[in-house]
């Protein structure tokens, strides 16, 4: 048998839009619509190595929990938007607690592979002192991984790609 | 006669100097490291949100007229980690156009647009895990920066049954001279990883008959994860 070869990620390039991006792939559709919680905007903002935002045309975002996911494109200064519905408590595989989080994945000009990186909400601090993940991160950084809500429900969230503040970044 | 072998990963790394645009997007401190299988569960993506019709993994026709360039049907078969077959996998691919063009808004439009192309094209694997595309061979461009000049590639983005077989790369041609002058392409560091993204002319499977027959490549996509078998998925 010969050795099987993971196929290696790429840049996704700043040249995606027409096609990953389509009308509603900014919106994730609650696949079980008779149990709706909360609908929640994740809105972020990405900032390069510079301090620089990293914006049109560099950045492409997808948020999932579950099966919810939502695509979207950074603006000029770096900022996206996604619609999706507040994410239930889970279990790891190994029946670790897990708290109300999104995985974000970012790709694009100068990211040769995604940063895989979690939004937590801050107004569920019993939740994230119980998460599996989080304990697994330094505690200087978690929370660098809690967005910040606002009266109307929006989940605000910076991405810091490297240097001083730096949003940790998940692999396995 | 399966052999439980681990596959070879040559995924590239964060920071590829070569590749300017990484200096100050990789990261500076190493990743959280989390157990391999809680990326490998969960339900697979968001399939039904992205519409997937009859026809678009055919970029050459519907777009009202003959694009430039030379035919080019792109097969292969998709594969989890095991080496066993991928099906329901969703594929998504754009590209330039027969001059190095895109018809993406930011491009800057320095290369001639081609009315008759759009380069963007969508399947699922089926029940083997077999795809299809036909399209054009894309145009070779030259970068933004002095001496930078792209091979010809189709980016490719793929959506398995788990986050760890989200995947976006791109495919060069065999026998493209410029391979080996792209950072992009080189930051793939060993060649075995390199030859995973280059599509092989597949002399015999060319299309037969006339003049719009199309040259064949084939390129085979290997995922991350074993897929989770129906029984596995459903606890």
């Amino acid at each position: 048998m010969t050795e099987l070869v993971l196929t290696p990620s790429q840049t996704s390039g700043p040249l995606f839009g027409f096609c990953l991006l389509f009308d509603g792939s900014d919106r994730a559709v609650p696949h079980d619509a008779g149990d709706d919680p909360a609908p929640v905007t994740l809105a972020g903002t990405v900032v390069d190595g510079g301090g620089n935002p990293f914006g049109l045309p560099r950045g492409l975002i997808e948020v999932w929990h579950g099966r919810q996911w939502a695509r979207a494109r950074t603006d000029a200064d770096g900022r996206f938007r996604v619609y999706l519905s507040r994410p239930e408590p889970g279990r790891a595989p190994d029946g670790q607690f897990l708290a109300p989080y999104f995985n974000v994945a970012v790709f694009g000009v100068g990211l040769l592979k995604q940063r895989i990186t979690r939004v937590y909400f801050p107004d569920e601090p019993e939740a994230n002192q119980k998460d599996a993940v989080l304990r697994l991160v330094p505690e200087e950084d978690r929370g660098k991984l809690t967005g910040t809500l606002d009266h109307d429900g929006t989940l605000h969230f910076r991405i810091v790609l490297q240097g001083p503040g730096e949003t940790p970044t998940f692999g396995w | 006669m399966t052999t439980q072998v681990e596959p070879l990963d040559f995924n590239p790394p964060y920071l590829y100097p070569d590749y300017r645009s990484t200096t100050v997007a990789a990261p500076s401190r190493p990743s959280v490291m989390l157990p391999r299988d809680w990326f490998e569960f969960g339900e697979g993506p968001a399939f039904g949100r992205i519409p997937v019709r009859p026809g678009d993994n055919d970029l050459v026709n519907g777009n009202g007229g003959r694009p430039q360039g030379q035919r080019v049907v792109l097969s292969g078969r998709v594969l989890d980690a095991d080496g066993r077959p991928a099906p329901d996998v969703l594929i998504e691919i754009w590209q330039a156009n027969a001059s190095g063009r895109y018809v993406d808004s930011v491009d800057l439009q320095f290369q001639p647009a081609d009315p008759y192309f759009v380069g963007a094209g969508r399947t699922l694997t089926d029940s083997l895990g077999r795809f299809s595309f036909r399209t054009i061979r894309p145009g070779a461009y030259a970068g933004l920066r002095g001496g930078e000049f792209r091979p010809s590639h189709i980016h490719v983005s793929v959506f398995g049954w788990s986050l760890s077989t989200r995947l976006i790369t791109q495919c060069y041609f065999e026998g493209d001279p410029l391979i080996s002058r792209d950072a992009i392409a080189q930051s793939v560091g060993d060649p075995r990883g390199l030859d995973r993204l280059i599509a092989k002319l597949d002399f015999d499977a060319n299309e037969p008959g006339d003049l719009d027959c199309a040259l064949a490549y084939h390129w085979d996509i290997v995922l991350r994860g074993p897929r989770a078998t129906p029984t596995e998925a459903a606890r």
